[in-house]
């Protein structure tokens, strides 16, 4: 296993051993994410964060994640300040990022963008979510979250709850946790239900699957919940949409009944998903989730810069 | 040969035979004869009586021998083609073309958003999903394209 000058584009492109690398390397971080240990292991390194639209949670986190490990970034977090707007390609622009820097972390607002940085970059390129395709980065903390908090993923039962139709890094997530052995339920409204071809990959895989649309039923049967975000666009009438996310709000109504330690996820930003009286609960994992995005991206910057192994 | 094309027989060159009724153009495009100073005569007869498949097109390129490599992309929008080399008006060879795992250059991928379809100095670029009916997955953004005969790049 070799993650030195590693591009980390798609989650597909790991195996479980290369995943379970990650989140092992990412619990050596925490005692450094806290500051509770002081680490200069990526001292002299600089790393550039290019966002092309806004992710202020990614963003700031790989920002963190370099910082705690001693290094220093260089970047942009408006698209409006940077060369795009004076019609230079992206290509060129990750020239300079290859020249600059020592990684390169990109957000891009069109789909397949990582996959040509990386082709025209020497250095790791790092995907922190390109449009509505790939972000893998994401996927590994989700991962890392449920590790944690349960003691393992393989063997756990977890609802994906939400949009599961048009969010593709719902259907990433749902492939790595098949990949490590859990069970998934997936609770959505009829209109927002998981693709059929994705169901058939994750069924051929072995995964353990069912589907249904009540949340309430799921949320007794579940170790966790992945809460993901409806939007108001996926539909033409606005009174549906009241409705539909009347009935897939998490509320401590719901909660009433629920497992004691059940854990419920969300990777934020939430709008209504999620009702604020469940916060104070310690069913509310999705905050320390969106924290543990440092340790594992402390983690993949240390791996593909080649000073773990 | 040839006694049932009514076309002009060639002296050396190519012919692509049994290609799908109506998809003569989309070869000709594939194979880069639509465009820029024409070096050689082209013939193509659309809608010619066939006798496996009813209808066919033919198209002969007088003069230029096609190597495995530029047809094996015809495969795309006529899967049935065959194509016969000419030399001194006798057939020398046979081709028939071979959908390559990879297709480069002369797809687009459908997805508007995918970063190929921008204007970034690379080639739109595709592996093959499905034979048949062919189908193709982005090596950019990894949706697939249906039916990507009908997305050649002009
Ligand atoms: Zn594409």
């Amino acid at each position: 296993m070799n993650f030195r000058g590693r591009d980390v584009v798609s989650i597909r492109e790991f195996s479980r051993q290369e995943i379970e690398r990650v989140l092992h390397v990412a619990r050596d971080m925490l005692p450094v994410a806290e500051r509770r240990k002081r680490s200069n292991m990526l001292d002299g390194y600089v790393l550039s964060t290019f966002f092309y639209e806004p992710s202020t949670r990614t963003r700031l986190s790989f920002q963190s994640a370099i910082c705690r490990l001693g290094g220093r970034y260089i970047g942009f977090a408006d698209p409006a300040v940077t060369s795009m707007k004076k019609g230079e390609t992206l290509a060129d622009t990750v020239k300079m990022a290859e020249a600059y820097s020592d990684a390169m972390v990109l957000r891009h607002p069109h789909e397949g963008a990582a996959r040509l940085a990386a082709e025209f970059c020497s250095k790791p390129v790092i995907n922190a979510g390109d449009g509505a395709g790939q972000h893998p980065t994401q996927t590994m903390l989700d991962l890392f979250t449920i590790k944690e908090e349960l003691g393992s993923i393989d063997g756990k039962t977890v609802a994906m709850v939400g949009d599961l139709k048009y969010g593709r890094t719902v259907h990433s997530l749902s492939y790595a946790l098949a990949m490590f052995g859990a069970e998934l339920i997936f609770v959505s409204p009829r209109e927002l239900q998981m693709p059929k071809d994705i169901v058939e990959s994750l069924s051929e895989q072995g995964a353990k699957l069912k589907s249904t649309t009540r949340l309430d039923e799921a949320v007794k049967e579940a170790d966790a919940v992945y809460v993901t975000r409806i939007q108001k666009e996926r539909f033409p009438d606005p009174n549906e949409y009241q409705k539909v996310a009347g009935i897939y709000q998490i509320n401590a109504a719901l909660l009433k009944d629920a497992p004691e330690d059940l854990i419920v996820m969300h990777p934020l930003p939430r709008v209504t998903e999620i009702s604020p009286e469940v916060d104070p609960t310690k069913h509310a994992l999705y905050f320390k989730q969106a924290f543990y995005g440092v340790p594992v991206r402390m983690a993949l910057l240390a791996l593909v810069l080649g000073e773990v192994e | 040969m040839d006694k049932d094309m009514k076309l002009p027989l060639i002296e050396n060159g190519s012919v692509i035979d049994h290609i799908d009724c109506g998809m003569a153009i989309k070869v000709l495009r594939i194979l880069g004869l639509t465009s820029g100073e024409p070096e050689q005569t082209v013939t193509v007869l659309i809608k010619a009586a066939s006798r496996k498949r009813k209808w066919k097109d033919i198209v002969k390129v007088e003069g230029k021998e096609l190597k495995p490599r530029e047809v094996n992309q015809i495969a795309l929008v006529a899967p049935h083609a065959t194509i016969n080399i000419i030399r001194n008006h006798t057939v020398v060879k046979k081709i028939t073309p071979a959908l390559p795992d990879d297709v480069k250059g002369i797809v687009k991928c459908t997805n508007l958003s995918c970063i190929s379809n921008l204007n970034e100095p690379i080639e739109p670029s595709f592996k093959v999903e499905c034979r048949e009916p062919v189908k193709l997955r982005c090596h950019y953004c990894d949706r697939v394209v249906e039916d990507p005969g009908s997305h050649l790049i002009e």
